[in-house]
């Protein structure tokens, strides 16, 4: 059933967050906080070059070191064949997986895993990753996207053959895919186009920066039984990835999902659990690996950096004909970059009748790029709002009327097929004309820009289980990791449904052998799938409730209602029977019927869009080209925020990604293809005075395919804010800085550079 | 396994005689918010750490017997920043001390941490060389004193011996009319390292022409340097528009920056012409008692 607003009593609510207490005093449980008896200590012995065929690894000296109990190398493990893999969060290959894991026969960037010990010290371990040898032949390398398509550009991987070109390719190449998308004529829109926009931008690789490094602690006991602590956004992800690159059966793995620092995509893979698991196996007792941050920036996945080559045709009076893009993504050592949604993501917001994108997937050798929050939209619609800046700019438009202009409406179709359907796009739009931020004139010395922004949002397989303790009290349970306040939304949901108060209800995150399967916390998915799953089974619960109402009372069960967390007899025909509560009805379980448990899996269909538009005002110091972000605004569809405090919290902290990804976030690399900047100090993070109070604006367009209306909101916060800042600058300067981080140097060069 | 020796000795003597006797590498801590990072880094490996903090004097504040500030050389900056006359006397290397680290790092930050760490991007040291301060050394040869800009000789370098470390600095008696001031660029707003850094001393005469000034530059050269040749433009002069395009200049000049990640050459050079530009001004008006308040 859906729910209406008007009726609603916790949703939309603001309850202290379940998880809070813990997390301030430091009593929260992360994967680096597990303990074992008799824990050992795992490390990774990681490859120095960028590129390098590992002729021999010798691991006696370690093995012989005093306190050493384990050494592993790629041997260790299964050589699983090429297979496409049915978990995680965008395209990966269990092959390739397993080889990221640990290198078979070459390092593929500074950073891979060569070999691994567990020793009964870190300081012991230390030593022995020293005593490793290993013999490298090294290879040229290539670190640039561009200089990966290169005809003469060094081979990553000799078996991989660009897919989704005619003729078949006949030769192995660094373009691992083609992707492309047409809708209409691009080139007789063209030519009917009477003002044309032109840019090329290049975005940085940047890192999800989770405060929380990755960390698991494994045992593997005698009987083939594995227990596996580890923080992820999904572990029955690392369910299925550790027992595939082990060759395990799953059953015999059960993980336990430990309190999250972070993920923010960068959790839907695997990097330490088979190295801990093969380390546990052989020294036979429990290990426990933690990633240092300069491991984190080595080894693990950013999301990719990319050329976008842009063109926008339009008529005078603001109309676009026509649209095309070229996008050049990284993909890291493997093949896998967000290629696909970057080229449908670009030009989602529009109505657009001729549209040509390709897209191309393309291995270098740096670490494999992970999913980052809504994974390659921000780099398309940095972009493509830039140019649509530009384009108002040309036309002399104002750059909110050539949006609402062209803006996607509910029957729009897409250039990548579907039909966009209970969209919320002109709400936001209109919201932002009615900010006041967007009617107060910008400051004398600042400059303002506006971008837009899309992202699909996803539902599918969830379990939830809502239980009635003895009490009264409930225990609700999800198979879904808690990165974004999740437990919160559960419990009011249930709350909601059975009408009692939230303080009253607790949701935990059950581990892989007390709960149904679950896909990862990823795609904006868990409020809207497992709050479902949730809100059914909380339904489901009700039903029961009546029927022991109605069995004590002797009446017929559509002659009881449920209100306000009691059973009411519906009216005066059914009976004069003194409502029961919960709590009553939990006392009596054990007559009516045993204990009052319902559990619901469910596959999610119908999540709803989201639609984000950003407002930036900024200040540049024009003479050491440091830009100030003065007042920010991000006006987004939520369709229904449950705990609208969590809501505000996902949007401003996208926001302040994107601000680090637009002003100074990248990798800095050494001619030897090393990263030089594995660390907070130098690798530029937003600090909280760089941030300002952004303001979070919450428009509700529900989401008819959720019961309270939901559709995620994690993902569209970080898709504008690049473009907002740059056309702020451009704004501000007259300058238009196609090329991320739009750091003080780049920004005082450019301004010289236009005098 | 390589084993870590900790000493915290009491007097001067006891700890000069533990580095003078220390048989590998032995390594001075103050409040240790270098050291300890670069220990835990790896990129250190100590034998000795002598601990100083517990020698009487080398923590707090004074006046010496010239009218002058002494400040002990492990004074955290916290206790630097809450001295008012301090404040009032030398606003630069008060704001200078105070843009290091966070306020935890704060509680433990000392000058002469930052001078021996001897980083050409150290916050504070540029105003220390600006202020003219000196250092007052202690060793196995007994008590010298070493103005500031002699300490350090290249990144991570200096020229105190095995056994030396500093006790103290002195700031020389503050004269009528003078300001000091020290501003950095970074691509942050805080928790960063200068790109650039820039401390400047003058005094002034009454009608406000330039008498006397230093001006040091931080991250343009392998250590901080004193820029005589910007300190030239300044005396004689009021801060017209033409002293101002010259002190730029001569920043320019004598920035001798490298690229790397955290700045080009060629950004560092026009950055350290605007901080000088920027920085003078701020001494000037507070030669001539001007309020604006802090540079930061």
């Amino acid at each position: 059933m859906n729910y209406v607003a008007s009726d609603l009593k916790v949703v939309g609510t603001r309850p202290v967050r379940p998880d809070g207490v813990d997390k301030v005093t430091g009593r929260a449980v992360f994967a680096a906080d597990t303990r074992a008896a008799g824990m050992l200590w795992g490390k990774i012995k990681r490859s120095p070059h960028a590129h390098a065929r590992i002729l021999s690894i010798d691991t006696s000296k370690a093995a012989a070191l005093p306190g050493v109990k384990a050494v592993v190398t790629a041997a260790d493990f299964p050589d699983i064949p090429s297979e496409e893999a049915f978990v995680g969060e965008g395209p990966m290959n269990f092959r390739d997986l397993a080889l990221n894991v640990m290198a078979r026969s070459k390092a593929l960037y500074e950073g891979h895993a060569i070999a691994a010990v567990a020793a009964t010290t870190q300081e012991i371990a230390d030593r022995a990753l020293e005593l490793i040898d290993v013999q490298y032949e090294v290879l040229p390398f290539v670190i640039d996207v561009e200089a990966a398509m290169a005809p003469d550009a060094p081979i990553l991987h000799d078996d991989l053959f660009t897919a989704g070109v005619n003729p078949k390719a006949e030769k192995p190449s660094n373009i691992a895919k083609v992707v492309t998308f047409k809708k209409g004529d691009v080139e007789a829109g063209f030519k009917d186009a009477e003002v044309v926009v032109e840019g090329r931008y290049t975005t940085q690789p940047v890192h999800q920066a989770y405060i929380e490094p990755h960390a698991c602690l494994a045992s593997y006991q005698p009987d083939g039984q594995v227990s596996i602590h580890a923080s992820s956004q999904g572990h029955f992800m690392v369910r299925a990835y550790t027992a595939k690159l082990l060759g395990m059966d799953m059953a015999n793995i059960r993980v336990n999902p430990a309190e999250i620092g972070g993920g923010f995509g960068g959790k839907t893979l695997i990097y330490l659990e088979p190295v801990a698991v093969a380390l546990s196996k052989k020294a036979g007792r429990p290990v426990k690996i933690q990633m240092t941050r300069e491991e984190v920036f080595r080894g693990s996945g950013p999301t990719s950096g990319a050329t976008v080559e842009v063109k926008i045709g339009a008529k005078k009076d603001g109309t676009i004909v026509a649209a095309q893009q070229v996008l050049k993504y990284q993909a890291g050592a493997f093949p896998g970059s967000p290629i696909g949604p970057g080229c449908m993501c670009g030009f989602a917001m529009y109505d657009l009748p001729n549209v040509d994108v390709v897209g191309y997937d393309v291995v270098s050798n740096r670490p494999k790029v992970a999913a980052y929050r809504a994974p390659g939209a921000p780099i398309t619609s940095f972009a493509v709002e830039s140019a649509i800046d530009d384009l108002a700019r040309k036309l002399g438009m104002d750059p909110l009327t050539l949006r609402e202009k062209n803006a996607a409406k509910n029957g729009t179709k897409t250039h990548y097929g579907p039909v966009h359907q209970n969209i919320g796009f002109t709400a936001v739009l209109d919201a932002v004309k009615a900010h006041p931020h967007w009617k107060t004139p910008v400051k004398d010395g600042q400059g303002r820009g506006l971008a837009v922004g899309f992202w699909f949002n996803i539902g599918g397989e969830s379990t939830a289980t809502v239980h009635v303790n003895e009490d009264g009290s409930v225990t609700v349970a999800t198979g879904s990791p808690d990165i974004g306040g999740s437990r919160a939304s559960m419990g009011m949901m249930v709350a909601e449904v059975l009408g009692i108060d939230v303080a009253r209800v607790k949701a935990t995150v059950a581990d892989t052998a007390s709960i149904g399967f679950t896909h990862l916390t990823g795609g904006s998915r868990v409020t809207f799938a497992t709050g479902m799953a949730a809100t059914q089974a909380a339904e489901k619960v009700v039903d029961d409730l009546k029927k022991r109402a109605a069995a004590t009372w002797e009446i017929p069960v559509e002659a009881v209602e449920w209100k306000d967390g009691k059973a009411y007899p519906a009216g005066s025909n059914a009976g004069a029977f003194e409502p029961l509560d919960l709590a009553a009805l939990a006392l009596k379980a054990a007559r009516t019927g045993g204990p009052i448990v319902a559990e619901v899996s469910v596959n999610a269909q119908g999540a709803g869009a989201g639609f984000g538009a950003h407002i930036c005002d900024v200040s540049v110091d024009k003479e050491t080209g440091h830009v100030t972000i003065e007042r920010y605004t991000a006006v987004q569809d939520v369709g229904r925020a449950i705990h609208p405090s969590y809501v505000e919290g996902q949007i401003q902290g996208g926001a302040a990604q994107g601000i680090g990804w637009a002003l100074n976030e990248e990798y800095i690399y050494n001619a030897k293809g090393q990263m030089e900047n594995p660390g907070f100090l130098d690798y530029r993070v937003p600090v909280a005075s760089d941030v300002p109070m952004i303001e979070a604006v919450l428009v509700e367009v529900p989401n008819p395919r959720h019961p309270f209306g939901v559709r995620g909101v994690g993902e569209v916060p970080i898709v504008p804010p690049m473009a907002a800042i740059g056309n702020a600058i451009k704004s501000a300067t007259g300058v238009r800085m196609p090329d991320l981080p739009m750091s003080p140097p780049k920004v005082r060069a450019a301004l010289d550079a236009a005098g | 396994m390589s084993s870590l020796s900790y000493a915290a000795p009491t007097t001067v003597d006891e700890a000069v005689k533990l580095l003078a006797g220390a048989s590998g590498l032995a390594k001075v801590l103050s409040g240790g918010t270098d050291l300890l990072v670069q220990l835990r880094a790896g990129r250190l490996k100590p034998d000795l750490i002598v601990d100083t903090k517990k020698i009487p004097g080398i923590i707090g504040i004074r006046k010496g017997s010239d009218g002058g500030f002494v400040i002990g050389a492990a004074t955290p900056g916290a206790e630097v920043e809450a001295n008012a006359e301090l404040n009032a006397a030398w606003p630069g290397i008060v704001e200078a001390l105070d843009l290091i680290g966070s306020t935890q790092v704060q509680g433990r930050c000392s000058l002469a941490g930052n001078l021996c760490n001897a980083s050409p991007a150290a916050d504070s040291v540029p105003a220390l060389f600006a202020a003219g301060a000196i250092a007052v050394v202690v060793g196995g040869k007994g008590k010298r004193e070493v103005p500031v800009e002699q300490i350090p000789t290249g990144p991570g370098r200096t020229s105190l011996g095995k056994d030396e470390f500093i006790l103290e600095f002195k700031l020389p008696p503050r004269g009528a009319r003078s300001g000091d001031a020290y501003l950095r660029f970074i691509p942050r707003t805080e928790m960063d390292i200068a790109v650039v850094g820039c401390g400047i001393n003058v005094t002034l005469d009454e009608k406000g022409v330039c008498t006397a000034a230093r001006v040091a530059l931080g991250a343009v050269s392998p250590t901080v340097i004193m820029v005589p040749e910007a300190a030239q433009v300044l005396v004689g002069h009021t801060l017209d528009a033409d002293t101002l395009a010259k002190l730029d200049a001569a920043a320019q000049a004598a920035a001798k920056p490298i690229t790397d990640k955290r700045g080009t050459v060629e950004y560092r050079k026009k950055v350290a012409g605007v901080l000088a530009r920027r920085v003078a001004a701020i001494a000037f008006d507070r030669a001539q008692g001007k309020t604006n308040g802090k540079a930061h």
